[in-house]
Order: structure tokens, then sequence, then C-alpha cells
């Protein structure tokens, strides 16, 4: 009896925790989308609210307006598709190459990357390297270059290849192979699942990437997307900037400051949520692998 | 006679050496090109800066440059550790890491356990992917979903404290102005945005755990609760310990991305929520004081080497197969 008891305290508690946790994550995405099909004057009146008051779409009619969004969509999805490819190949080649028994130098180039995961320069040294030696500030490539090589992502990816058995690469060896054939038309092939999750890691962190523009870009054609939320959230002439989009001053008319900002992150949110079920499969696999093996 | 024959092997393998790098070079050609880039973009873009290092030692000057600048010897440390802003900052850094690490391995286990419970399959899957949503969108998204949330004019929970009486209009709390709340709120933040992912390990962990010994304990009348806390915790400690230590590991680097993110640049906050990152970044940006920048970065930088050296050499004692090298 008292363990049925017991049992069923567990269960309730168990569900009522997974759903109150689960609503307590969702409920800001439910917030910006609400707020930003919500029309202004409502929300100057009320507040932000889970339901629009009074449903209205001028908020993306007035941020669509602008060709900010679609240019942070551009240059975003350049770099995003750009960066995640060229990283994945370098990633790629040096994890393959340590990863090779025969290879002498393979543990000594080993400790030099885990090195720089241990102690670095520091952001200054960094940035004065980039803005003012490498001259790639207000560049596309500042967002893709310093960034090619994750050091965890490079480990990830050898310790997977190192499950690969030794012998496929030695007969294709004795059959003429170099190692760059080996690495492309027969490791690589076999190590799908691996490089789809780093492949993930990486663009979802070019996808999210805001930090790098705050330092090296000021022009606003090369915004990456969540460094435009940033400036829409923080900027004060916001609200003068969508005055002066909107020409005309009506009589009763509400600038749309607080929905538009909503909507303009409803509108760089979406991507992510949409390709949610993949990602979602993938790094739950990536993670695991990398925790046991790690 | 075995001395001398190793003594051999060893000249061997010296000689071995003194002729190997080039004529190693040939033999692995394809691999040490392979290698070429990851080296380069790490010369580069990680051990070029170390160089740049010494501006913490100098009156850094853009236009001298590098090389030209004025050198001040410990001028910049001195200044630094005489102000009051040292303390402050690297307290917040190590209590806000703290809170962060203690809070995430509750809640990260927590939610493993109690998804390994859930019976119905559907309902798992379901909320599995909503706790974990919020872990693939990035802090400036939080930021704003923290406007929406706690703004003082228009924000869910000051309307909805109203709606309910709880405040009257005009006495909204002004979270923005309000330093005390912010370790909390941050707090809260790491918490969903993390939690869920971070639950993922564990539940491997519990997947991993012998069926055998829970159909044992059932044999023996053991509910379920107590499998709960007899066998699944003491399983996960071997991973909740590493994952600790290698948080610890971290707990001299503040979250930039984060905090910067929802705070930016709101003096207000600064007493609870500055952290070493954003101080650093602030000079930079605001003061435009290179040197003193680079210098308490160097600061950080050598404090986190240490704590980074310490642990990974306790969960090496603690499981050898565990430490990153």
């Amino acid at each position: 009896m008292k363990s049925s008891l017991e049992n069923k305290a567990l269960d309730l508690f168990s569900y009522l925790f997974m759903a109150l946790f689960s609503i307590f994550c969702i409920v800001p995405f439910i917030l910006i989308l609400s707020s930003s099909l919500s029309d202004e004057k409502s929300v100057q009146l009320t507040g932000f609210a889970l339901i629009p008051k009074q449903f209205s779409l001028f908020a993306y009619e007035v941020i669509f307006q602008d060709n900010a969004i679609f240019s942070a969509y551009k240059t975003t999805i350049i770099f995003t598709v750009m960066g995640t490819i060229l990283c994945l190949i370098i990633t790629s080649a040096m994890a393959y190459a340590i990863s090779v028994k025969t290879f002498t130098h393979r543990n000594k180039i080993a400790f030099f990357v885990y090195f720089t995961m241990l102690f670095n320069g520091g952001l200054i040294p960094t940035y004065l390297l980039i803005s003012k030696y490498l001259g790639l500030s207000d560049n596309i490539l500042v967002y893709i270059v310093p960034a090619l090589v994750n050091p965890f992502n490079m480990f990830l990816l050898r310790n997977f290849f190192k499950q690969i058995p030794d012998s496929l690469a030695e007969s294709a060896k004795i059959d003429g192979a170099n190692d760059i054939y080996i690495l492309f038309k027969i490791i690589l092939p076999l190590a799908k699942p691996a490089m789809a999750t780093i492949g993930l890691f990486y663009g979802l962190g070019f996808w999210n990437e805001w930090f790098t523009a705050t330092l090296f870009i000021s022009d606003k054609d090369l915004y990456s997307l969540q460094y435009l939320i940033m400036k829409v959230l923080r900027e004060v002439d916001f609200a003068n900037q969508l005055n002066q989009m909107q020409g005309i001053t009506l009589a009763n008319y509400v600038v749309p400051t607080n929905t538009a900002k909503m909507a303009t992150a409803v509108v760089t949110v979406g991507p992510i949520i949409f390709v949610y079920p993949f990602l979602q499969k993938y790094f739950v696999k990536g993670l695991v692998v990398g925790a046991v093996k790690g | 006679m075995n001395v001398a024959l190793s003594s051999n092997k060893a000249d061997s393998v010296v000689k071995k050496r003194k002729k190997s790098f080039l004529s190693d070079v040939k033999q692995n050609f394809y691999l040490y090109l392979l290698v070429l880039p990851g080296i380069l973009y790490f010369v580069i873009f990680k051990y070029l800066p170390m160089v740049g290092i010494i501006v913490a030692f100098q009156d850094f000057n853009t236009v001298k440059g590098l090389f030209k600048s004025k050198f001040v010897g410990l001028k910049n440390f001195e200044y630094f550790f005489t102000s009051k802003d040292w303390l402050v900052v690297t307290w917040n850094t190590l209590y806000l890491n703290l809170l962060f690490l203690i809070t995430g391995l509750f809640f990260s286990i927590l939610i493993a356990i109690v998804l390994s419970e859930i019976s119905s399959k559907y309902f798992k899957k379901v909320t599995q992917s909503l706790v974990i949503l919020p872990n693939f969108i990035s802090w400036t998204l939080v930021s704003m979903f923290v406007f929406a949330l706690l703004s003082t004019d228009v924000g869910l929970i000051n309307s909805v404290l109203k709606a309910l009486g709880f405040i009257q209009e005009g006495k909204e709390i002004n979270f923005y102005a309000n330093p005390s709340l912010w370790a909390g709120i941050l707090v809260v933040l790491k918490i969903w945005k993390t939690a869920g992912f971070g639950s993922v390990v564990y539940l491997a962990a519990i997947a991993g755990i012998d069926q055998e010994i829970y159909e044992a304990a059932k044999m023996d009348g053991a509910s379920r609760m107590q499998c709960i806390t007899k066998i699944t915790l003491p399983q996960l400690k071997t991973t909740a310990v590493l994952l600790t230590l290698f948080g610890i590991g971290g707990i001299f680097h503040g979250d930039l991305g984060m905090i910067y993110a929802i705070v930016g640049d709101n003096p207000y906050l600064y007493d609870t929520t500055d952290v070493i990152d954003t101080y650093v970044f602030r000079m930079l940006r605001q003061m435009n004081d290179m040197s003193m920048s680079t210098a308490i970065g160097l600061y950080q930088s050598f404090v986190g080497f240490v704590i980074v050296y310490t642990t990974n050499y306790l969960a090496k004692k603690y499981d050898s197969d565990s430490a990153i090298f």
C-alpha cells in the first residue's frame, strides 16, 4: 500500500515538474510572438501579454520596409554557410592527420592545440591583431577566419576518427592512395554522423554570432542578425528611425517601438525553430558520443 | 648485457630523430599538408596574440604600435590592484560562476532523473524537446526576452503583478536599476538556457547503468524512490564530479556573451553583474585603454591557467581516463 502511494507521488511529481519546466522554457517564446502580433497602443497601455489584446501585423509591416533585416539575413547566411564548410574541411583535415598512428609528431601537435585551451593572449591582443595588423575590420571574413578551428571540436573529431579501423586506410595506401584521397573518399563518408554533429556545432555558433560584430563591424550592411537584435534593443534612437521611415506623421499614428523590437526577434529566431528537430537529433547524439569518449 | 642493449637502442633512437624531420616530412608529406592549415590558424590567431601580452607592460600607443610603445613595467597591474574594482569583478566572476555551477548541476540531474521516471514516451519526448530548445537560442535573443519580461513600463512581470494587485500603478519594479536582484535573474536565465541541455549527459549516464542492478533491487523489495537514492544517484557521481571539476576549471572566466548581451553598459548593475570579462571589454571600448585591459586579461589568463591545471590534475587523479589531456 505504502509503496503504491509513494509511486503515485513520484509519478505526480515527475509529470508535474516536467510540465512546469517545459512551460517555463517555452513562455518567453510565446511572449515575444504574441507581443510582436500586438497593437502598439494596447502594449503601451497594459504591457506585453501572452495573448495579443489587439491583433496587429503592423510591426512586421514596419520592420520589412527597412532593408536592415534582409541585409543582416544575407550576411549571416553567407558567413554561416561559408564558415561552416571551411571549418569542417580544416578541422577534419587536422583531426585526421593527428589520428593517424604512424604520424610522428601527432602528440606534439595535439599538445600545441591543447595548450591554446589552457592559456591565451586575451581579448586585446587578439583585437589588435585582427583589426590593426590583419585589417579585417568591416570585412565579412572577420566572422569566419578567426573562428576556423575550435579545439574542442577538433579533439571530438579526432576521437571519432581513432575508432575507425586502421586497416581501411592501410589497404588503400597499398593500392597507392595518398592521405588526402583517403580522408575524403574513405574516412569522411564513414564519419558522417560525427561530421554532421560538428557541422551543426559550427553552424549554430556562426548563426548566433554577435560578439565579433560589436568589435569589428561598423558597416550596417555587414551586421549579423544577432547583432541587429542587440542594436534594435539598445539603440535609443530606434523609435526615431522608425518614425523617419514612415515619412509622414499622422495624427493618430503610434510608433511601434516595442512591438517592432519583438517582431525583429521573432524574424531572427524563426529558422532555429524550423531546423530544431534536426538539430536536436544530432546534438544529443554528438554530445553523448563526446561525453562518453571525450 | 641488458644495459648495453638498451643504451644501444637509445642511441639508434637518437640517430633516427636527428636525421628525421626532413625525411619525415617527405614520408608523410600529405599528412603534413593536411595539418598545415590548422597549424597556421593556431599560430596566427592563438600564438601570435600571446606576443601581444607585452602590451600589458607598456603604455600602449596605437600609432607607435607594439614595438615602439613605452615600457612601464608593472604599473598597469599596480593601478588595477589598487583600485577597488579588482575585488568587485573578481568576486562577481567567482560568485556568479559558482552559483551557475551549483544550480546547473542540481537542475540537470533533477531533469534527467525525472525524465527517466516518466513512462509515457510521448510526454517524455515532447517535454525533453521543449527544455532543450533554449540552448539553441543566442544570448542576444534572451536579452530581448528579458526586456519583454522585466521592462518597467511594458514588461509582463510588472503588468501581471499590477493585474493581481500586488503593486500599484506607478510603483512598478524597476529591474534595470536594482542590482540586488540580478544575481538571481542571471541564475534563472542560465538555468532556463542550459539545464535541459545539461541533462542529456546525465540521461546518457542513467541509460548506461546496468539494468540488472535495478531488477535485483526490486526483487529485494526496494521502492522506486529507494532505487533513485541508492542506485541512480550514486551511479551518477563520477559524471557529476568530473563535470563539476571541469566547471571549476573555467570558474575564472566570466560568461561575457551572456552578461554583456543582457546587462550591456548599464552602470546601475555593475555592482553585482560586472565580471572580469565585461570589465576588460568595457575598458577597451569606453576608455580605449589597451594596456590596462591587456594587464587585467593577463591576470585572468594566468589565474585561470593555474585553476585549469589543478582541476585537470584532480580529474586525472579521480578518474584516470577523464582528464582532457
